[in-house]
């Protein structure tokens, strides 16, 4: 017994001794080993790797049974879609289709694709392919994506899309149900990037994590939660990336990813906190890349519910009792104050609406006509993770938590993570909720209709959680959408915001740009409206 | 002893259905919708329903239970939700980041908190002693996640001599062989990477420690305290042996065996605490998997990760007895 | 979280009962005489003490309205106007500290009252009956002992919805195997001494054994252990708040005054120092008072 004593207490020695050593040999050489690694890697073999620091990982790298960012901005890369959006906006313009044309009804669109194409697996890339991939959206209810932009039910898993055609080896076919006219946009969306039907048959169920598309980049490796390993296409059909490699890292906390970007670990990040700016912009190896902001952040009030925000009065009096400018300025300049529900870069923008001014004695001067001169208590629903157009979600509510309390409404803030606000506010739990969005294919339609038309104002699935119903507005948003002439569309969007903007259902708080920081070192960064862009054209020097 | 052992591990039975029920219990009162997190924020009510339908969440809680222990019993842990993976598989690659920073943390603390307490004991209140007392005092008093806060401002922001988060910085190549990231390092012979992967753990591991280190060195002292009174040990002093000698050979000996039991009760209770410090440093470890989970609302990974953590804590436990009772023939086995 | 430490894990005294009924109060006189002298443990009172004051008079010790928002006025560096300096909304960080002992004092009480309650209770019927019962309820004591605390806590701040009330009523809970193993291995070493056989004999029923016998005599560790617990309690509710999971806004609580702080680490790194420091003061007090308890109450342990 005494040995087995005496050999514990030996190895606790030893284990102290090694730690010991370790300490002694790290303490001096710490900095300068961090230094050795950066350099050998970008000079060694002069491979030119851009390290992406984000905050969560991606789901999936299927982009079809996806709607996250983290996951698009991945399959963006690997991915190409029939047409591609411009690299600054939403205009579209050719990829693995070269030309196309609607017939006159608006039913009948028809694709060229380019016979020079081939999958990251080595296979051809032809008209069957698109047919396989569309096909395979048409079967279940996991093509998120699919589902949501053309309509699809339990019933009818198509949608509008009644038919997709090989017309030729290189020709592709869409028989529509109905006119559409958002219809280009959509499938330029990257979460309709063409995949090899030869990678999903052989991976089947593992598909998702062994992407096989056309794109700029092919996948390499993926270590869960920690890192995605991407390798330049040598034979893209495009412009060919200047970069070797890009690995996307996942670095949850936004204060942890801005220091490993300080310490130049990591080449871009996004997800700043706004607090930070000021320190980036006074680093000279940093710089800010600034978003264009296709996006909106809104608190929805629920017109469904009885008693207080079922009255317009009560909704316009809570629109004069927030001081939007003070609210603005929590966004450290990250966001615009809104005022309709479009963002101001979108065709169809009114900007002739003119917004509520803050006036806290005529709110109180409302709230009394509408008989709530004492006041009253509400619930504010709001999550609890920033989002890109709401950065600072709990500061703000409290902000707003605290002008409201001047006009004598009292406001409960209940905070939950993501999906289960989602979940709380689709079912009408809430009094007031904050939300926001950002546009898929730079449609107004893909924020008028899906955020206010009584279609989608569905207990339980609502995108509309306000629930607010009108039938004035129903009437202009389906009319907008089988006019196929921009011009006319613009008009009626604009007559919608009007409505919007009396009817009050929203107090619409900002339009962001939200900020990525950078190493100087990157060049060519280009940000793209929707959230995602592909980095072929992207340099480091 | 072969006997008492079979006789623990088949107690252990009880406790572990015990602790599958409750764990599956609880995730299952949990307010959310699985299929939801799926989906999010864009999916249609049917496509929903036909989803809770395919995952069964709308059999009845027994049938759900009886499907979860039949495959814990085949080692069977599941899918997650999100990103359907095999949990098991996901596990075994974060098991090895939370115990080297457990097995880390604990070295710290027992090599400080055992030779703390000896020297304080030996030389009862002297300055050392109070100061060492003071500082344990102080140690099981603070918020390991401020102090883990306050540490990454001092020597990340202001001298930026430690990475403030992860295991390893993007771009060092490691070969890994175990996923403990220290013994990989020495086993290929990376020192680039070795001292790398010593410098992200090197915060958690201080973190993590303050508290059974504060706790071992108060069991060391007052245990010394107790063995060095006893008559054996007036009797090896009066008899002028080293000092030494005395209190390494014969008091820390007996003074250990107390110690033993906090160790282990501490390192089990590690393996939950690194869910604050996992999370503060970004460490891709047990702890924050299953935080994470509660958040996504990923059922199947929070109560598979749940049971194989309380499994792990119950079996170091048992260990520690075990351990305890071998060196201990004081004690029987009845 | 529920580090806890030292557990107290035996009754105080085995001295035979009766005289220990006897020599209970001037146990309790020198106890409190030895704790005034130690230095230690009056420092711990002293805080207490001044948590308790601070709580009782914050309206007058604070400088400013704590929810009163001054957006222009946000992460202000310490000055003569905000001592602390201010938050992410202007508010001033020194008041919103001093109307934060309110909960924290509340947060001790409260979820110790309810491993307290639940603990004695528990283990007072398993100790006491034996058998089965004694079987049923330590079989579920260990269960929930198999679960590392912390990860039990967030599994019941997820079912409850998070919120300080159901922050504390899960750290309630984790605490409640700590006491019911005192109580039962305190209630099986008096249970069968001559003193209980005697009121048996008389005829006493269970309860009232229970209640006026047994328990007086388990005193001693329970105080002890609720002391310390109070400051555990304190610091995981801290932890669960911290975490998103425990008090909401605009509550000043400690710990979420530290997640709100988080983000501006860099910027404004006062907003997370001094509630931190708060919160380790407090624990201390209790910590420090605890111990002197210990020290004072259990002669066994006195040096």
């Amino acid at each position: 017994m005494k040995k087995k004593t005496g050999l514990l207490l030996l190895a606790i020695f030893c284990s102290l001794l090694f730690v010991v050593a370790a300490c002694s040999n790290d303490t001096g050489s710490k900095k300068d080993s961090g230094k050795n690694t950066e350099a050998e890697g970008s000079g060694s073999s002069g491979e030119k790797t851009l390290v992406f620091g984000r905050g969560a990982d991606s789901i999936q790298l299927d982009p079809s049974k996806v709607t996250d960012g983290e996951s698009l901005n991945v399959t963006i890369q690997i991915y190409d879609t029939l047409v591609k959006y411009n690299p600054e906006d939403t205009e579209v313009q050719p990829s693995l289709a070269t030309e196309w044309n609607v017939s006159d009804d608006g039913k009948k669109w028809t694709f060229k694709l380019r016979d020079d194409v081939k999958f990251h697996d080595g296979t051809d890339f032809t008209a069957e392919d698109v047919v396989y991939n569309f096909e395979r959206w048409q079967t279940g209810a996991e093509f998120i994506y699919y589902g949501y932009m053309f309509g699809a039910t339990e019933d009818n898993l198509k949608g509008i899309v009644d038919k997709v055609e090989a017309t030729g080896d290189y020709e592709v076919t869409f028989t529509l149900s109905e006119p559409n006219a958002p219809f280009l946009n959509t499938v330029a969306m990257s979460a309709f990037g063409i995949a090899s039907p030869e990678a999903i048959e052989k991976y089947g169920e593992d598909y998702s994590k062994h992407p096989v598309g056309t794109g700029p980049f092919v996948f390499e490796e993926w270590v869960p939660d920690d890192q995605i390993t991407l390798k330049k296409n040598e034979d893209y059909f495009g412009e060919v990336a200047k970069l070797d490699k890009v690995v996307f890292k996942t670095i949850p906390d936004n204060g942890a990813r801005f220091m490993e970007l300080q310490s130049g670990t990591i080449d871009v990040m996004n997800g700043l906190n706004p607090q930070d700016i000021q320190t980036v912009e006074g680093d000279d190896n940093l710089q800010i890349i600034r978003r264009p902001s296709m996006n909106v952040a809104y608190m929805a009030m629920n017109t469904d519910k009885e008693g207080p925000m079922a009255d317009k009065k009560v909704r316009q009096a809570i629109n004069m009792a927030v001081d939007k400018e003070q609210l603005i300025t929590l966004f450290e300049g990250v966001g615009k104050a809104a005022k309709n529900p479009i963002p101001p870069s979108l065709w169809g923008y009114n900007d002739d609406v003119e917004d509520y001014k803050y006036d806290p004695d005529k709110a109180k001067a409302l709230l009394a006509e509408a008989g709530y001169a004492d006041g009253f208590d509400v619930s504010l629903y709001i999550f609890s993770n920033p989002r890109d157009y709401m950065p600072q979600p709990k500061v703000t509510a409290q902000a707003i938590q605290e002008m409201l309390k001047k006009v004598n409404i009292n406001v409960k803030i209940v905070e939950s993570d993501w999906d289960t606000h989602l979940e709380a506010t689709e079912n009408g739990k809430h009094d007031m909720a904050f939300l926001g969005w950002t546009g898929d294919n730079g449609d107004p339609d893909n924020f008028l209709y899906v955020l206010l038309d009584k279609d989608n104002a569905k207990m339980g699935s609502a995108g509309n959680i306000a629930f607010y119903k009108s039938d004035e507005l129903h009437d202009l948003l389906k009319q907008a959408q089988v006019e196929m002439d921009q011009e006319k569309r613009s008009d009626l969007y604009k007559k919608a915001q009007e409505l919007v903007h009396e009817d009050a259902p929203w107090l619409p708080i900002a339009h962001t740009t939200p900020p990525l920081a950078a190493n100087k070192k990157v060049k060519n960064y280009q940000p793209h409206p929707t959230g995602g862009e592909a980095f072929n054209l992207v340099d480091i020097q | 002893m072969l006997k008492y052992i079979i006789r623990r591990l088949a107690m252990l039975i009880p406790v572990l259905l015990g602790v599958s029920l409750i764990t599956f219990s609880l995730i299952h009162l949990i307010p959310g919708d699985p299929a939801r997190s799926m989906l999010g924020e864009k999916a249609s009510q049917q496509q929903l329903e036909l989803l809770r339908e395919e995952m069964g969440l709308n059999d009845p809680f027994i049938v759900q239970y009886g499907r979860f222990l039949g495959h814990i019993a085949q080692g069977d842990l599941g899918t997650s939700i999100q990103k359907k993976e095999d949990i098991a598989s996901q596990l075994m690659e974060k098991l090895p980041a939370t115990m080297e920073l457990a097995i880390f943390a604990m070295i710290l603390a027992v090599i400080i908190g055992v030779l703390a307490g000896v020297v304080a004991a030996i030389k009862q209140y002297s300055w050392f002693d109070n100061l060492s007392m003071t500082g344990a005092l102080f140690g099981v008093s603070l918020p390991i996640f401020w102090l883990g806060l306050m540490m990454i401002w001092l020597f990340s922001v202001k001298f930026n001599i430690l990475p403030p988060s992860g295991r390893l910085t993007a771009g060092v190549e490691l070969n890994s062989i175990t996923n403990f990231y220290l013994l990989d390092s020495i086993l290929t012979g990376n020192w680039t990477a070795f001292k790398d992967a010593f410098s992200h753990l090197l915060m958690p591991g201080v973190a993590l420690a303050t508290i059974p280190m504060a706790i071992i060195a108060r069991m060391t002292r007052s245990s010394m305290l107790e063995v060095m009174r006893q008559d054996y040990i007036r009797t090896a002093n009066a008899k002028g042996l080293k000092k030494g000698l005395v209190v390494f050979q014969h008091a820390l000996k007996n003074a250990f065996l107390p110690v033993l039991t906090v160790i282990g009760l501490q390192f089990g209770l590690l393996m939950g605490g690194a869910v604050l410090t996992e999370t503060i440093f970004s460490w891709p470890g047990v702890g924050r998997y299953v935080y994470l989970a509660v958040l996504g609302r990923d059922y199947p990974i929070v109560q598979s990760a749940i049971l194989v953590i309380a499994v792990i804590f119950v079996l170091v436990n048992l260990l520690t007895d075990l351990l305890y009772k071998y060196i201990d023939p004081r004690i029987k086995y009845n | 979280m529920a580090f806890q430490p030292e557990p107290v894990q035996e009754p105080a005294s085995m001295l035979a009962p009766e005289k220990q009924a006897m020599k209970a109060r001037k146990m309790w006189v020198d106890s409190l005489l030895r704790i005034m002298k130690s230095k230690t443990s009056f420092i711990g009172l002293l805080i207490i003490a001044l948590l308790l004051i601070t709580a009782l008079f914050a309206p007058l010790i604070a400088s400013h309205d704590p929810a009163a928002q001054s957006i222009v006025d946000r992460y202000q560096p310490p000055s003569g106007k905000h001592i602390l300096g201010t938050d992410e909304l202007g508010r001033d960080i020194f008041s919103r500290i001093v109307y934060g002992t309110r909960i924290s004092i509340q947060i001790g009480l409260i979820a110790v009252g309810i491993s307290l309650i639940i603990g004695v209770l528990l283990g007072g019927i398993a100790g006491y009956f034996g058998r089965w019962i004694d079987q049923v309820i330590m079989r579920i004591i260990d269960i929930m002992m198999a679960f590392p605390s912390i990860l039990l806590a967030i599994a019941l701040v997820a079912v409850l919805g998070p919120s300080l009330r159901n922050a504390m009523i899960a750290v309630g809970i984790v605490g409640i195997p700590q006491f019911a193993r005192i109580v039962r291995g305190a209630v099986l070493s008096v249970k069968e001494t001559e003193y209980i056989e005697a009121a048996r004999a008389i005829g006493a029923k269970d309860g009232r054994i229970l209640g006026q016998h047994v328990l007086p005599n388990c005193l001693a560790p329970i105080i002890v252990q609720a002391t310390l617990s109070i400051g555990t309690a304190i610091l995981d509710a801290a932890g669960l708040s911290f975490l998103g999971l425990g008090a909401q806004p605009p509550s000043p609580e400690w710990g979420a005054m530290l997640s709100d702080g988080r983000a501006a680490l860099q910027t404004a790194p006062w907003v997370i120092t001094f509630p931190g420091i708060a919160i380790f003061l407090v624990v201390l007090g209790f910590n420090l008072f605890g111990d002197g308890l210990r020290d004072a109450l259990d002669p066994r342990l006195k040096q």
